[in-house]
Order: C-alpha cells, then structure tokens, then sequence
C-alpha cells in the first residue's frame, strides 16, 4: 500500500497556473467552508444541533477545485461528509444551516438533515449515507445524460472507504463499458472511520479503476490550484465522451469521523494530525500561494475571512429564526404526488 | 380510462397470454414515452429466461432495451440514478430471489430519496421481478418475496393475477411517479385471457372482486387467485358460496374493499404464495381483523407458503404451496358444514 501523496516535491508548478480571478473564488469558497463546519461543530458541542454531523474541515481543496471545473448543470452526489460538496457546487449556508437544524427553509424542509442535503437546482443530487452509495447515483445521472444527449457530467464524491464496497466495482464497469461521462471522486482521507485505510484496503488505490480501463489519477489533495487543474483535465476527456475517469485525492480530516468522535488517540496520533494541520493546509497553501506570487495583500484574505464570518453568522441567524416544519408534514412525500 | 373486470365489453377484447399482457404494456408505453428504456440480464436478445421480452429489442433497439453484466446491484444503482434525472427505468431483475442483491438501492435509495429530499427528486421506477414456486427449481429460484416491499414505506407492490390485470397495472407502474416493484408469477406466463384491444389502465390501490359470493371471502394474490377461484368452484358443489377479493396491489391496499367483503360474509380466507411467518397473509387478516372484528363469525384463516426454503423434490415442494384442497377444507370448516 503506497502511502498517501502529501509533499509537492517534483510538482510541475507551473501546471497548476489560475487566474487570480478563480483564485480567490475558491479560497473564498474553502474559506467558507471551513468556517461553516467550525460553526457545525460548535452548534453539536453546544447542543444547538439534533443528532450529528461528519465535518470536511482539512478536506476543502478536494470538494472546491472539483466543482470550480464543473458548470451548474453538472450533476453531483455526496456523501454523509458532504457539507463541503453542497456548498461547493452552490448551495445558500442559511439553508444549509435550516436544514441541520431540521427547519422548514432547508433544502430538504428538515426532512434530511446533515447527511441527506439535495439541491437539485445547483445541481446536487444530494448526500447519501451509505458508503459507496453516490457512485451508483452519479453513474445513473451520467447515463440520463448520455442517452439524452445532455452533455452533463456527473461527479461522484466518495472516501477511501468506498473502495471496500463491491457496489463500486459494478459501476466501474458498466461506465467502463458504456462510456458514461462520469468522473469518480476518491477523497483518501486515510481513515475508514476509526481504522486506518492500510488495515482494510490491499494492494494499490489507483489500480482498481486502472483495471476496468478508467483513466486515473492521483494527487495530493490539499493544493485546490492542483485538484482544480487535474480535475478540469479528467473533466474535459469525460466531457468529450472518453468515458468515465477517477480522480484519487489523498487528504486529511482534522477532526473526528463525526462530530462525537474526540478522542481519536486509538486510531491515530495527535502528532500526526498536527503535521496535516500546520503543512497541509489547503487554505494555508493557497493564501501563501496567493501573498508571495500574486502579490494579494494579507489584508484582502482577512477581508475575505471576514465577509465569510458574516454571512455564516447572518445565515446562522437566519435558520436559528426559522420555522419548524409544521408536523403534518410527517406524512408529506413519501409518494410522489 | 379506468376499467375493471366486471365493466369488460366482450366485444373489445382478445385472448392473450400474461406473458403477451406484459409485452404488450411495456412496448406501449415505450412508443408513448422515449424516457422509457429496459435494463437487465438477457432482456434484449434473449428477451429473458421467460421470453416475456421477446421482440422489444427489435423495435427499440440496443439503446432501449439494454442487456447488463450479472451486477443486479450495480444496474439496479443506476436506474435509480437516471430515475432521478428524467427517465424511467425498468430495472429487469431475473428471479425474486435475486431482489436481495438490489435489495440496498430498493430499500435505502428508491423508497427514501423523494422523501428525503423534502420532495425535490423523484424516483420513478419499475424494479420488474417473479414470485411463485411449483417449478422445481429449488430454494434460490422460487421464492415470493412481495411481503418485504410491502413492508417499506415509499415503495409501491403490484402483484396481478390475469393478463387483464397485468397489463393494466403494467402501465400505471410506468407512469407511476413513485417506485414500484412488480411482481409476476412465472408460473402464469402462458396463461391466457381477455385484454381490451384499446387502451386502459388500472390504478393502484383497487381490489378487484374476481367473483361474487354470500357465504365466505377467500382474499388472494398473484398466483393463489386461481387456486382460490378453484376453491370457490369445488365450494359451489357443496353449496357453499365463496366470494374471491384480489388486492391487485398489497401498497396501496384497497382495505375497503376487502373489509367490505368480509363484512358482507363473515368468514374470511386469506391466501398469498409468500412466506406465512410475518408475511403479507398476516398483515391482510389483521386489516380484516380490525376493520370487521364484529361482523365476523369465526377468525380469520390464512395460508402462505410453508416456512421452510422451497425444497427441490416434487413431492416436497407440492406440500409447501396452499392448494385448493386444503382451502376447501379450511373454508367447510369456518362455515361448520
């Protein structure tokens, strides 16, 4: 088991050129990100939140320079950590935080909650929380859009611990075989859970879609200019009707599985976790990126910082003062009408 | 327009086979809508085992009629996924006892997303799959597995007993707006009767009373309707008479009509080839039971298949399926004659 792509050692830098434009949309976007799960977090520790939530925080790039190669029409499905997705592709943070918080205004009227946000106008066929589940959604999507000629491509965002379901394998080779224009997202944020992805995974990540004939790639996923660059590559080749393709990030979650999981000392070290932390920072890296070669001064990424703070907290404000839904609601949509 | 049975006109109408029902339904409604396509094993060429599907292929070619890899998970995935995106899916799976291998995209995807969603995504879905035993084809081939779909809220069952019937219920399932898992009695392909040459539906949630009586109500499904009609015939000899209730569809259930019935007789038989433990028999007698507890004059009796997995000899397998003969007996009972 090769172990996960994290120094930029030998990196072609000159690849991953942006425009400044893009740039700063997506540190915004990442920035936005991370201060909504940060929010999420405090909303759970302080019991302001029902149930629970898996935050993306550390993970930004991979969500962020995904969907900026994607147009709004493109299709993506998610996972149970799929804030970032949701956001990144579009969704309101005030919706997204009526939805946690199980009110009327959320994009599911509070009927899905953290684990279940759609937004079918962004494009997001929503989260699902059964590993390996938004392979198969976004391989069907890619298969509406090839019979009818749409010309969408559909993303499916999943963990290494999708790898584990066989479920993966049948899709692989179905879009395989029929060239569906979907582009499979593996976020290796190395932990399937509590259990580290060497303990249940053999052989090599990048060799399971190699052997249905899928073109792969694998990068670090902390550099948002690199997963934008390489993401837009795969993008343009599905787009074209090469058939589908598999995007591997390696990548860290800074906190715990899910928002109760504090102690993690069992499963991986606080050295190790603060290594990611202080090196491999997605935003960190861009706004270093950002300062020393673009010339952005400090004070236009603490403008940005500051401009997010406000609309999560306006956001917040808003679904904290938002309705519930009313409970005759219980019985609406489980048919379609 | 809406027919049932007892409002047929003669004149109107052919002689063909369930099979041929099927067929002709499902070529029908892929002339009328282009989002309509077939997805299984051996559906195009092969038109499956059965040959139900016999010719499609040849009408709408490859693109709509599309033979899969043995992945029942994977192509049942990606019908879920294209449902959502605009199409409609018939999902061919070979036998029902190979539903457990879809079981997951079924149970946790098609039935939960509309709701989930708050409403936003739909799934409109055929999963189309045999029930029923008698063809000695063992445990793994035989089984009628409708109770567990039954079971999950979101989900639609339709289980017809004639070729009118199937038909009918064929195209609602089609245009259905929510996911229906159709279950055919293999046994029942070449059994033949009278089809409308217009066209027609039946909604779901209508029982049909497939023959009037005074004396007892034998409720049955799929294939125990024509044991129960036999049952009533050998009934008629020693006077006794049996009116025969066919759900049609066990969700939506039709309760009115079936604690009509048992209102009007008294006595009630409930028969249904799926298991008899925690099977559909248990959940039509307690709706009887509740609805008509003080018009009832003895309690409701009733016979699935035997709890043991169907065995492969013929003189073990003909025990594990209700027969005429022991309705007979049971219903002489109930009556006291």
């Amino acid at each position: 088991m090769s172990e996960p792509k994290m120094e930029p050692a030998g990196r072609n830098e000159k690849s991953f050129e942006v425009s400044l434009k893009r740039a700063l949309r997506m540190y915004r976007q990442m920035v936005r990100i991370r201060h909504f799960e940060e929010r999420v977090d405090n909303l759970y520790k302080t019991a302001q939140m029902p149930g629970l939530a898996h935050l993306y925080i550390g993970e930004e790039a991979i969500a962020v320079g995904v969907c900026e190669a994607l147009g709004k029409a493109d299709y993506i499905s998610s996972t149970h950590r799929g804030h970032g997705h949701c956001l990144a592709k579009g969704a309101l943070v005030g919706r997204m935080f009526a939805e946690l918080l199980g009110k009327k205004p959320g994009y599911c009227g509070g009927k899905g909650g953290s684990m279940h946000i759609a937004d079918p106008d962004s494009g997001n066929l929503g989260a699902d929380a059964i590993v390996g589940a938004s392979a198969g959604v976004a391989t069907g999507a890619a298969f509406t859009s090839k019979k009818l000629g749409l010309g969408k491509v559909a993303v499916a965002f999943f963990g290494e611990g999708a790898l584990g379901q066989g479920l993966l394998y049948e899709l692989m080779n179905m879009a395989a075989l029929w060239k569906l224009p979907v582009l499979y997202v593996c976020e290796n944020n190395m932990y399937n859970e509590y259990t580290r992805y060497t303990e249940t995974t053999a052989g090599q990540l990048e060799d399971r879609p190699l052997a249905f004939g899928i073109q792969t790639k694998r990068i670090g996923g902390q550099d948002v200019r690199e997963v934008y660059r390489t993401a837009e590559e795969l993008v343009k080749d599905v787009r074209a009707g090469q058939g589908p393709a598999f995007l591997i990030c390696d990548t860290y979650r800074y906190y715990g599985h899910h928002v109760g999981d504090i102690n993690r000392s069992y499963y991986r070290s606080k050295e190790e976790e603060g290594m990611w932390k202080k090196e491999r920072d997605p935003i960190r890296i861009l706004g270093a990126w950002l300062t020393d070669t673009k010339n952005v001064s400090p004070e236009t990424l603490s403008k940005i910082d500051k401009e997010v703070r406000e609309e999560i907290e306006s956001g917040l404000e808003f679904a904290k003062n938002a309705p519930y839904p009313d409970p005759t609601e219980v019985n609406a949509n489980v048919y379609a009408e | 327009m809406f027919m049932q049975n007892n409002q047929v006109n003669d004149e109107n109408m052919r002689e063909i086979s369930f099979a041929e029902a099927i067929r002709e339904a499902l070529a029908e409604e892929m002339r009328r809508d282009p989002t309509v396509y077939i997805m299984g094993e051996d559906v195009a060429e092969a038109g499956t085992p059965f040959k139900v599907l016999l010719g499609l292929v040849d009408e709408f070619g490859t693109e709509r009629v599309v033979d899969t890899p043995i992945s029942e998970a994977g192509f049942s995935a990606i019908g879920v996924g294209s449902a959502m995106t605009g199409m409609r899916p018939v999902i061919d799976i070979m036998f029902g006892d190979f539903l457990p291998l879809a079981m997951e995209q079924i149970v946790n995807r098609a039935a939960k997303i509309h709701y989930m969603s708050g409403g936003k995504l739909r799934v409109p879905i055929v999963f189309r799959t045999t029930l029923g035993a008698g063809r000695r084809s063992a445990a793994q081939h035989s089984q009628s597995l409708h109770a567990w779909f039954s079971h999950i809220p979101g989900l639609k069952v339709a289980i017809p007993s004639t070729p009118y019937d199937a038909k009918g219920l064929w195209k609602t399932a089609i245009r259905d707006d929510s996911p229906v898992i159709f279950f055919e009695d293999k046994m029942m392909y070449s059994l033949k009767g009278l089809v409308p040459d217009e066209e027609y539906t039946i909604p779901f949630g209508l029982a049909d009373i497939k023959r009037s009586g005074k004396d007892i109500t034998l409720v049955a499904t799929s294939s125990m309707v024509q044991v129960a009609l036999d049952a009533a015939k050998k009934l008629e000899e020693i006077g006794l008479s049996a009116e025969v209730v066919d759900p049609r569809t066990t969700w939506p259930l039709d309760k009115k009509t079936l604690i009509a019935s048992a209102k009007k007789t008294g006595r009630v038989i409930v028969i249904d080839e799926g298991y008899e433990q925690y099977g559909v028999t248990a959940e039509l007698a307690a709706v009887i039971a509740e609805g008509a507890f003080y018009y009832l004059d003895a309690p409701v009796r009733r016979f699935g298949a035997m709890d043991v997995p169907v065995p492969f000899s013929p003189v073990l397998e003909d025990q594990t399926i209700p027969s005429a003969e022991q309705i007979v007996e049971a219903a002489k009972d109930l009556c006291a004659v």
